[in-house]
């Protein structure tokens, strides 16, 4: 994006990076670039303000909760790595590469129970492992705006979180979330194909 | 003798009727002032004893050397400025002042793009096949699915609410910060060739010995014979244009006041034009906007309004500003009526609105120049039209402008350049090569609002340009987006998952 006339950009701490996400070199010389559009004031981190600006994501109903999931603990800047890592969850899972996965290393990034686990956070707004009726809430309130009385999305929410609860209590966990989506083809749902 | 051969480059320098006199002036003053210095030393010490007299004649012959030769100099310069503005002005100025032109600069373009060309293929066959990036520089770097939500969610009308909806608009969101269709459009378009420019160069690896001759030839060429060139041009351009309209503002109203006022416009921009290297192409002249009329054009650079001016005259809009442009501003309205803007009475509407509901009124007064996107952009893409300008009525003749990148990139990223460092790049570049279509006029119908109108407008031009059609406002440069394009998609996902009957009217 733009002539800014770099040849042999280094990325910082590009190696470590292209290991922990999988990304080739191009694909991540892509993103580093995109970071770089989008710090506008050239701080080298983005803040909220700057991904708020994409006109796109601020009309997206998860909007503010993808947001959210690029400053985990409550930190109000993100670095590129912290960026590559949270896009990391969207590369499109390699099927030869899930098979020669050696175990003894942590599953990557775009593993089915890293997208699982990605999408589950969007829901669970202060991160305690579970989706309680009351979150449920929230994030449907955040979705629908003005346009639902507060009746309907209550009985919304209750349906939901008793479809999905197995053991009573009142909250959806990760495993009752995992096992309610097991049918769903996350690899395909949840893949952002980089073309060059 | 100095004095006088002073006097008369000073003076010459003043009026340019007279440089060419200038020149024969300062050549015979030179010789004169030659022939009287060889004969002034031995003439001044007649008839003194030998010894004495040498050693004075030497010391007055060796200061009258040095004195000599830095007239010579200083002539030999005068001369060079002399020729350089004669050639200027009869190549240049007094063509453009009869809109004429002399097939320089076509001979120049055709050398260009031979040269261009050449280049391109000797970077296509030095680069190896994996490396080229990219083929068409529009298409986008992720691979997308652009299903609306319904499909998106897979579900029909009215189906309930599931947990997996957060996948569709996690993907669609994560998508937007990949790669979104309207930050890109705020800065400089990416050539599918290198065009021997350094500011063009993103990926560039040495091909070969020839190539970088080349360009190191470009680089002299550009800054060393082409932007000496085209600063003067400008300087002379804009003093005319302050000078003219001053002059023609003193004259009363009449139609010899309007006809001056035309000629002296046309030609400074005839000027400016060509200290750009312009290459404009007009079509369809037969829709040129006629008086009384609104002019609604694509917004990518202020050369835009020079490119527009060059052909017809305009009445432009737009804020008063402090400095170079604010005295260009105030001598242009002495001669013909524009609408300048205090920075206060920019905010008020109904004021702007009235203004130019009067202007137009007037069958008599130009047509007014306008730019609805309100801001600068990359020239691959037509954004939000603010739907002010089509709330005035009248008639709106669109006009879509198309520059070509190849030749010199003209978008003004105002965040990242300001005016002058811009105007350098500017007239750094190739040249400013651009294609202006003229379109059929176009009024408002009935039941149709200023919104659809605008719209209907913008969709004529972008066509008409080969330009992408955004619905996005160009104040995302710098602002956010309004909350009311998010309220609409919330009101879509709202109806699936509740349905029709038991909607909210709370919405607007």
């Amino acid at each position: 994006m733009g002539s800014s006339g770099s040849h042999a950009t280094v990325i910082p701490d590009g190696d470590s990076i292209r290991r922990e996400t999988g990304f080739s070199q191009a694909s991540l010389l892509r993103l580093y670039h995109r970071f770089r559009a989008l710090d506008r004031n050239k701080k080298g981190y983005l803040s909220r303000m700057d991904l708020q600006q994409i006109g796109a994501l601020a009309v997206n109903p998860l909007g503010d909760r993808i947001i959210d999931s690029f400053f985990p603990d409550g930190s109000q800047r993100v670095d590129f790595s912290g960026f590559v890592r949270v896009l990391a969850h969207f590369r499109p899972v390699d099927e030869e590469e899930a098979g020669i996965r050696d175990p003894k290393q942590p599953e990557p990034l775009n593993s089915r129970m890293n997208k699982l686990r990605f999408a589950f956070q969007l829901y669970d707004l202060d991160r305690d492992g579970k989706i309680s009726r009351h979150e449920m809430l929230q994030v449907l309130r955040l979705m629908v705006g003005v346009q639902v009385t507060e009746e309907q999305l209550e009985s919304i929410a209750d349906r939901t979180v008793q479809e999905a609860d197995e053991d009573g209590d009142g909250a959806v966990s990760f495993l009752e979330f995992t096992k309610s989506l097991e049918k769903m083809n996350i690899e395909q749902k949840m893949s952002i194909r980089i073309l060059k | 003798m100095k004095e006088r051969l002073g006097r008369v480059e000073h003076s010459g320098r003043g009026t340019e009727a007279n440089r060419g006199e200038c020149r024969e002036a300062a050549a015979a003053a030179a010789l004169t002032f030659r022939g009287l210095g060889l004969r002034s030393a031995p003439a001044a010490l007649p008839g003194l004893p030998g010894d004495r007299a040498t050693s004075r004649s030497d010391l007055h012959r060796g200061s009258l050397e040095r004195v000599r030769r830095a007239m010579d100099g200083a002539d030999l310069a005068g001369k060079i400025l002399s020729t350089w503005l004669t050639l200027v002005l009869g190549l240049i100025l007094l063509p453009s002042a009869f809109g004429v032109s002399l097939g320089i600069s076509e001979i120049y373009m055709k050398i260009l793009v031979k040269t261009l060309e050449w280049a391109t293929i000797r970077i296509e066959k030095g680069t190896p096949k994996e490396s080229v990036l990219k083929n068409s520089a529009s298409v986008g770097i992720i691979q997308r699915d652009e299903s609306p939500m319904e499909k998106g969610l897979s579900g029909l009308r009215g189906r309930d609410f599931e947990l997996s909806d957060v996948f569709y608009f996690s993907k669609k969101g994560l998508e937007a910060i990949v790669e979104d269709e309207v930050t890109q459009r705020f800065s400089s378009e990416e050539l599918v060739s290198w065009n021997l420019l350094t500011r063009t160069n993103i990926n560039f690896q040495y091909i070969s010995l020839r190539l970088t001759m080349v360009w190191v030839l470009g680089v002299l060429v550009r800054y060393c014979v082409l932007l000496p060139l085209r600063v003067t041009l400008a300087f002379i351009g804009i003093s005319l244009l302050v000078i003219g309209t001053t002059l023609v503002g003193q004259l009363p109203d009449s139609s010899l006041k309007n006809w001056l006022s035309e000629l002296v416009h046309l030609t400074c921009c005839r000027i400016c034009v060509r200290s750009l290297s312009g290459t404009i192409h007009y079509h369809n002249k037969q829709y040129r906007p006629q008086k009384g009329g609104i002019c609604v054009a694509n917004h990518t650079s202020p050369i835009d309004v020079l490119i527009l001016t060059t052909d017809g005259c305009y009445a432009m809009v737009g804020q008063v500003h402090g400095g170079l442009m604010g005295i260009i501003q105030r001598a242009m309205v002495k001669a013909c009526p524009h609408v300048w803007f205090e920075r206060s009475e920019m905010k008020d509407r109904h004021l702007v609105t009235k203004r130019l509901k009067e202007h137009i009124a007037d069958k008599k007064k130009l047509p007014i120049l306008i730019f609805p996107e309100g801001t600068c952009i990359n020239n691959t893409s037509v954004m939000m039209f603010k739907k002010g300008s089509f709330e005035i009525g009248g008639t709106i003749h669109p006009v879509a402008i198309k520059y070509n990148p190849q030749f010199g990139d003209a978008f003004w990223n105002s965040s990242k350049y300001n005016m002058v460092s811009y105007l350098l790049r500017m007239m750094t570049s190739w040249a400013i090569v651009c294609d202006v279509w003229y379109m059929p006029p176009m009024t408002r119908e009935e039941g149709e609002d200023a919104v659809q109108f605008a719209n209907r407008v913008k969709s004529a031009i972008a066509v008409q340009g080969g330009l992408t059609e955004l619905p996005w406002d160009g104040g995302l440069k710098r602002g956010k987006v309004k909350d009311t394009f998010k309220e609409e998609q919330q009101k879509n996902y709202s109806k699936m998952i509740v349905g029709n009957g038991s909607l909210n009217s709370e919405s607007d």
